[in-house]
C-alpha cells in the first residue's frame, strides 16, 4: 500500500494534504463533482427564491433590487459553477480511462485548475453580502447596465470571471494534451469513445471563447476604472458592440456546456440499447460541425437591437443550419434504440429524457431563430423556458445520467436503483410543470427577469413555482441517493457493471483503483 | 521524455492561442466592429467634419430632415432643435441650430452623440460644421444656440425621402481625459 491515497485513518492532516495537493485525475474529477453539485444546490437555492417570489402577483418575499441579483446569481452559478465545472469533472475521471492513459497529460496544472475555481465563486458570492449588492445585471450582463449602472462590487464579478476562465482554460489545455497525447497505443482518432470526442472539440471551443470573455469584462473593468468609452457612447464607444463581444463567447458557450452532455448520452444508450452507437463518424462529424457553426451565429441573440436586413437573413438561415447536423445526432441516438433490446435502468431514463426534451428546446430554439418572429419572443419567459429546456434537461439530465451510469464503476458500490427512478420522474414531471407553462407565460407577452407581473399571468405562474420546488426537492433526493451509495451501497466488482456496457472502463477493476493503465493497454 | 515534450509543447501553443484571442477581443474586435459600422452605416453613426464639394443641386428631389433631441440618463440640460423639420434639395447646403440651456447651478460639460436613420442614409448626411464635433461646456445658467451645417449628398439613395438625424446629450462634466476628439 505504498501509493495508495491518505485515508482519514491517516489522520487529518494527510486527509486534507491529500486533496489539496492531488494531482491525481481521479480526486481532481471526484473534487470537481462534488463542487459543482454545492454549485448547483446554491444556484438551485436562488431559484426557489426567484420562484418563491413569482408564486403569487405582487412583491411578498423579496426586494425587486435583491430580485435582480437572484436571477443574475442563478444564471452566473448554474453555468460558470454547476454545469461547466460538472462536465469537467466527468472529463478529468472519464478521458484517462477512456483512452487507456495513467493520468492526465498536465497533472499539476490540473490540481490549480480546480483549486482557483472556489476562489473564484468565494469572490462572486461574497458580493451578496456587501454594501450596494451582487451583481444585478443579468447573467449576460449588458453594458452599460454592468457598467455606468453596476453597482461598485461589479470589480468583485470581474475579478471572479477572470479567475473562472483561467480555470477553464486550464482545464481545456489539460484535456487536448491528454487525448493528443497520451492515448494508448491503437486507439485512433476514429476509435475514441464519443464522450471524449465531444470534450475535444469543447476544449477547443473553450479555448478559443474564454479569452473573449475575459476580453470583455477587461473592457468592462477599464470603462469602469481607467476612463476608456468601449461601451460608452458619450465618449464614442458603442454598447451594442458589449453585445456583439459578448456573444461571440456566448453563442459558443452554450454549445460547450451541450456537447459533453451530447458525448455522455452517446456513451449510456448503446449500452441500454445493447447496440454499438448508431452512425459513429457521422456523430463526430455532425459535433465538429456544429462546434464551427457555433462561432457564426451570435447576433440572433440580437435581433432587435437593429440590424440590416440582408443580416438578419444571414444570422436567420445559420442558425437555421445548426439543426442539420443537431438532427443527424438526434436520428442516430433514436436509430441507435431502435431494435436494440431495451432496458430502462435510472441512466437510461435520464437519457431518453434528455433526447426528447433536448429536441422539444431545440425547436423552440428554431422558432425563436426565425427574425420576425423574434421580435415578439425576444426577452419574454418563452426564451426562459427554451434555455432551460436546452440546459436542464439537456446538460443537467444527462449530468445526472452519467453520475447513475459511471457512480459504481467509480465507488464500486451500486446505487438504488427505486430511489434513482423515483427521482427520475419526480425531476422528468417537475421539470415539466416549471417550464412548459413559461412557453405560454412568454407567448402570452410575460417579459423574463420582471421580480412581478400582470394578474393574467398568475395561474401559470403558481403552476411553474410548484413544478420547481418538486424539481428541486428531487435533487434533494440524488444528493441523498449518492451519498447512501458511498457509504451504505451495495457492493460490486463486476468489472463490467452493465451488461451492454463497452468500452476501455470497464475493463478495469470495480471500484476503479487510484492508478489505473499504469502500463498502456492495447486496443485493437 | 517525448510525451513530456510534447505535452510542453502543446501547452505553450493553446496558452499561446488563448492570449491571441484575448487580444483579438481587445485590440482588434472594436476597430473592427467601427470599421463594419461605418461601412455598412449601421448604428446610424455619421462621418466626421465634411469638406463640401461643388455639386449641383438637385432640385428635382426634396428630403425631409427631421431633428430629434434627447437627454441621456439624468442629463438635466433644456435640449432641443429649433427647427423641428426642414426640406431641402440633395447638394444644398443648410443651417439649423439646437437650443441648450444648463438649469443646474454648477458649470456643465455635455457631449452630443449622433444617430442616423435609416442606416442606408448615414454615409449620405454630411456635416460641414457641427457642435458635436466638439464637446459643449456651458456655465450654470448659460444658454446657447449649437449650430450645425449639412448637407444631402445627391447620391442618396432614391427610396429615402426623409432623414431623421438624432441628437442624445450626455453629461461627460466628471469624466477626466476623455477622448472626444473621435466621436463628431
Amino acid at each position: 500500500m505504498a501509493h495508495g491515497p491518505a485515508t482519514l485513518a491517516d489522520g487529518w492532516g494527510k486527509y486534507i494534504s491529500r486533496w489539496v495537493f492531488t494531482t491525481n485525475h481521479k480526486d481532481i474529477g471526484t473534487l470537481y463533482l462534488w463542487f459543482s453539485f454545492a454549485m448547483f444546490i446554491m444556484g438551485g437555492a436562488f431559484a426557489m427564491i426567484i420562484r418563491a417570489e413569482l408564486f403569487q402577483p405582487g412583491m411578498q418575499l423579496i426586494k425587486p433590487e435583491f430580485f435582480n441579483q437572484m436571477t443574475t446569481m442563478h444564471g452566473l452559478v448554474m453555468v460558470f459553477g454547476a454545469i461547466m465545472p460538472a462536465f469537467v469533472g466527468l472529463a478529468n475521471w472519464m478521458i484517462p480511462m477512456m483512452i487507456g492513459a495513467p493520468d492526465m497529460a498536465l497533472p499539476r496544472m490540473n490540481n490549480l485548475s480546480f483549486w482557483i475555481l472556489p476562489f473564484a465563486f468565494a469572490i462572486l458570492t461574497s458580493t451578496l453580502f456587501m454594501e450596494g449588492g451582487g451583481p444585478n445585471f443579468g447573467w449576460t450582463f449588458y453594458a452599460p447596465l454592468s457598467t455606468t449602472y453596476a453597482p461598485d462590487t461589479v470589480n468583485y464579478f470581474i475579478f471572479g470571471v477572470h479567475i473562472m476562465g483561467a480555470s477553464s482554460i486550464m482545464g481545456s489545455i489539460n484535456i487536448i494534451a491528454t487525448v493528443m497525447n497520451m492515448r494508448a497505443p491503437g486507439m485512433t482518432y476514429m476509435k475514441m469513445p464519443l464522450f471524449v470526442w465531444t470534450w475535444v472539440i469543447t476544449a477547443f471551443l473553450l479555448v478559443a471563447v474564454m479569452p473573449v470573455l475575459a476580453g470583455a469584462v477587461t473592457m468592462m473593468l477599464m470603462d469602469i476604472n481607467f476612463g476608456t468609452s468601449f461601451f460608452d457612447a458619450a465618449g464614442g464607444g458603442d454598447p451594442v458592440l458589449f453585445q456583439h463581444v459578448f456573444w461571440f463567447f456566448g453563442h459558443p458557450e452554450v454549445y460547450i456546456i451541450i456537447l459533453p452532455a451530447f458525448g455522455v448520452v452517446s456513451q449510456i444508450i448503446p449500452t441500454f440499447s445493447r447496440k454499438p452507437l448508431f452512425g459513429y463518424s457521422s456523430m463526430v462529424y455532425a459535433t465538429a460541425a456544429i462546434a464551427f457553426l457555433s462561432f457564426v451565429v451570435w447576433a440572433h441573440h440580437m435581433f432587435t437591437v437593429g440590424m440590416p436586413i440582408a443580416g438578419e437573413l444571414y444570422f436567420m438561415y445559420a442558425t437555421m443550419l445548426i439543426a442539420v447536423p443537431t438532427g443527424v445526432k438526434v436520428f442516430n441516438w433514436i436509430t441507435t434504440m431502435y431494435r436494440g433490446s431495451l432496458t430502462f435502468e435510472t441512466p437510461m431514463l435520464f437519457s431518453i429524457a434528455f433526447v426528447i426534451l433536448f429536441t422539444f428546446g431545440g425547436f423552440t430554439g428554431m422558432m425563436l431563430s426565425i427574425a420576425a418572429a423574434d421580435m415578439q419572443y425576444h426577452d419574454t419567459y418563452f426564451v426562459v423556458a427554451h434555455f432551460h429546456y436546452v440546459m436542464v434537461a439537456g446538460a443537467v439530465f444527462s449530468g445526472t445520467a452519467a453520475v447513475y451510469y459511471w457512480l459504481p464503476k467509480w465507488c464500486g458500490k451500486m446505487y438504488n436503483e427505486t430511489m434513482g427512478k423515483v427521482q427520475f420522474w419526480i425531476a422528468f414531471i417537475g421539470f415539466n410543470i416549471t417550464f412548459m407553462p413559461q412557453h405560454f407565460l412568454g407567448l402570452a407577452g410575460m417579459p423574463r427577469r420582471y421580480a412581478d407581473y400582470g394578474l393574467q399571468f398568475a395561474d401559470w405562474n403558481m403552476v411553474s413555482s410548484i413544478g420547481a420546488f418538486m424539481y428541486g426537492g428531487a435533487q434533494i433526493l440524488f444528493l441523498f441517493n449518492v451519498i447512501r451509495t458511498i457509504g451504505w451501497g451495495k457492493p460490486t466488482n463486476d468489472s463490467q457493471v452493465w451488461e451492454g456496457a463497452e468500452g476501455l472502463e470497464w475493463t478495469l477493476p470495480t471500484p476503479a483503483p487510484y492508478h489505473t493503465f499504469s502500463t498502456p493497454p492495447e486496443v485493437k | 521524455m517525448t510525451a513530456r515534450t510534447n505535452n510542453r509543447m502543446l501547452l505553450v501553443k493553446l496558452t499561446a492561442l488563448a492570449t491571441a484571442m484575448f487580444m483579438f477581443a481587445i485590440f482588434v474586435l472594436p476597430p473592427l466592429y467601427d470599421l463594419f459600422c461605418e461601412i455598412t452605416g449601421i448604428g446610424g453613426k455619421t462621418d466626421g467634419a465634411y469638406t463640401a464639394v461643388a455639386v449641383e443641386v438637385d432640385t428635382s428631389r426634396d428630403i425631409e430632415v427631421q431633428f430629434v433631441a434627447t437627454n441621456n440618463a439624468t442629463m438635466p440640460w433644456d435640449f432641443y432643435p429649433i427647427e423641428e423639420r426642414v426640406v431641402v434639395h440633395p447638394g444644398e447646403s443648410r443651417a439649423v441650430a439646437f437650443y441648450a440651456h444648463n438649469r443646474t447651478g454648477r458649470d456643465m460639460l455635455g457631449q452630443a452623440i449622433p444617430n442616423v436613420l435609416p442606416n442606408n442614409a448615414a454615409d449620405y448626411f454630411h456635416k460641414t460644421e457641427c457642435f458635436c464635433f466638439d464637446n459643449q461646456p456651458l456655465a450654470a445658467g448659460e444658454s446657447a444656440a449649437l449650430d450645425l451645417v449639412f448637407i444631402v449628398d445627391p447620391d442618396l439613395p432614391a427610396s429615402v425621402n426623409t432623414v431623421t438625424l438624432s441628437y442624445t446629450m450626455f453629461d461627460i462634466t466628471d469624466r477626466t481625459a476623455v477622448q472626444v476628439s473621435q466621436v463628431q
